[in-house]
């Protein structure tokens, strides 16, 4: 931590640099930023979009189950609760004729209910509001390590799946002809894409999570006529706006989460008026 | 036994690689029964048509070929020697894919993805591009090579989805309408091309289709199924039936052009 602190220093000698947080969230935004991009772009693809809604949503009922057992920091029991989840709902997905959306819909109000019917027992929400907005300015080191150990495993399994989750994405027939095996490989993507957003959850908010992960992915796709260009588009736009979003909440004193998912809307917002120009 | 090994060496030259066995076979979703009893034997360098009316279990039956849907049954690949069996390479182009046309995906990605392990995200191989271009000149079609699959017509990608089921070669080629909705040039071009594949490439191929015309045309063998197989035999067998266009006619012979075509009341084909 030491050597990001001094390399800051270095590259950005302004006052919000001095401030150690400001440091940390830094990081923090350079190892959610491009991990959003390259999870969203899939998820976009996959017309996932809602999934991943669910799973943000769903954390509140995995934090309400972790302050019931009374774990302090609910962390494990929201990834461990996610997962289960993701499960869940793709195995539904194969084993009922029901619409997607639907059983989606469904489990995503059931949880969200259930999670506020919990934490608000006694009265006492208003202690689990920083799980919707999010507060990455309070990121610790130690914190910042398991991000960056997400990172890292989201960059091997995609090292080694990406292709494969590729071509799930564009048809489900013909990966399964190409003999991939299409139900184990969605598993795991939603396993991936669960575990991604309940780690990042408490430093982006549960309320903007989704958008955070979707508009990057949309609004590099309007403008990008392959797969490189796509993932190379939507890591600068996670990257710009995430910085950018960072300092502005700094001197405007808002919420860090949000007024990154502003100017990534803006983004997309740009993208998509330029669209018809680029096509 | 180098006596015996020569034989079988020459035909497994002979007859390129396998033929395929469906025996008693049949697909069961839930409690609805879609195929039964099928028994098929379909040898290499052949073109078998399936043909049948609307919820016949069609794409059903080449869908549990794939291994999509689970079988009753056996399905067995025969090596030429005709005892082993082994795990065959099954090329297959769907109906109409039903994909995100504003995805940004190249043909060159959707290739590369299906070939080899190198994630795409980070760029393509120059080896791999030439396979590809490769591939996709086999089937008249190497300009659409950085396009996105969105930006595709339905002929130009019906072509990329055979160039990409040709590769690697298959062993089985399964086509599922695979020029449904396409123009009558753009279907002509199409079956040229795979009956010079199938000469070439000694291919086994199993083709559903509506186009009775076309079918009669470039298949030597045509299946008429319905839950399971009523007819089976050459396209003049079949259309020429009496019984056979009494139920799921007629067919006519169009002395003309000696084809046959199919026709229902006013000429409009069951689609």
């Amino acid at each position: 931590m030491e050597i990001w602190y001094s390399l800051v220093d270095h590259l950005f000698p302004f006052a919000w640099a001095q401030h150690i947080f400001m440091k940390n969230a830094l990081m923090a935004v350079l190892l959610v930023g491009p991990m959003f991009a390259i999870v969203g772009t899939m998820i976009v693809n996959n017309n996932m979009a809602f999934y991943s809604d669910t799973i943000g949503h769903s954390a509140l009922t995995g934090i309400a189950i972790g302050v019931l057992l009374g774990f302090g920091d609910p962390l494990w029991i929201m990834v461990i609760f996610s997962i289960v989840l993701a499960l869940i709902i793709s195995s539904l997905k194969f084993l009922t004729t029901a619409s997607t959306d639907t059983i989606i819909g469904s489990v995503s109000a059931a949880m969200v209910a259930l999670g506020i019917v919990i934490l608000s027992r006694g009265g006492g929400f208003a202690k689990y509001s920083r799980f919707l907005i999010g507060d990455i300015l309070s990121i610790t080191p130690k914190e910042l390590l398991i991000l960056a150990i997400a990172f890292g495993g989201v960059i091997l399994l995609w090292g080694f799946m990406f292709n494969r989750f590729l071509l799930v994405s564009v048809n489900m027939s013909l990966a399964r002809s190409r003999g991939i095996p299409v139900h184990l490989i969605e598993i795991l993507f939603c396993v991936a894409a669960a575990v991604i957003v309940t780690i990042s959850i408490q430093w982006v908010g549960i309320l903007i999570i989704n958008s955070f992960l979707i508009l990057p992915a949309a609004a590099a796709r309007n403008i990008t006529k392959n797969i490189r260009q796509y993932h190379v588009v939507a890591v600068l736009i996670t990257i710009v706006s995430g910085i950018a979003g960072l300092l502005m909440s700094y001197y405007l004193a808002t919420a860090t989460g949000a007024t990154i998912v502003l100017i990534a809307a803006l983004f997309y917002l740009l993208t998509f008026i330029w669209k018809p120009r680029f096509l | 036994m180098p006596c015996a090994n020569a034989i079988q060496k020459q035909q497994t030259k002979a007859c390129g690689l396998c033929c395929t066995r469906l025996e008693d076979f049949g697909v069961k979703i839930g409690r609805t029964e879609i195929l039964r009893d099928i028994n098929l034997h379909i040898h290499c360098g052949e073109l078998m048509a399936v043909i049948g009316p609307n919820g016949a279990g069609k794409t059903t039956l080449l869908k549990a070929i794939l291994g999509e849907i689970s079988h009753t049954g056996w399905l067995r690949f025969l090596d030429a020697s005709n005892c082993q069996a082994r795990k065959p390479i099954v090329g297959y182009v769907p109906q109409k894919i039903d994909f995100d046309a504003g995805a940004p995906v190249s043909v060159l990605d959707l290739f590369s993805a299906a070939l080899s392990s190198w994630p795409v995200c980070l760029g393509h191989s120059r080896r791999l591009q030439e396979r590809t271009e490769a591939s996709l000149l086999r089937v008249r079609a190497d300009h659409l090579l950085k396009r996105r699959l969105g930006d595709l017509s339905g002929g130009e990608l019906q072509r990329v989805l055979l160039a990409l089921a040709l590769e690697p070669k298959p062993d089985l080629l399964l086509m599922d309408e695979p020029v449904s909705g396409i123009d009558v040039q753009g279907r002509e071009m199409f079956y040229d091309m795979v009956s010079d594949l199938r000469r070439n490439y000694d291919l086994s191929i199993i083709l559903v289709s509506h186009d009775l015309a076309l079918v009669s045309q470039y298949a030597e063998r045509v299946v008429l199924i319905n839950k399971t197989v009523i007819c089976d035999g050459t396209p003049e067998d079949i259309f020429s039936n009496g019984q056979i266009n009494l139920a799921y006619g007629p067919f006519y012979i169009d002395s003309t052009g000696g084809k046959q075509t199919y026709a229902k009341n006013s000429g409009g084909a069951i689609a």
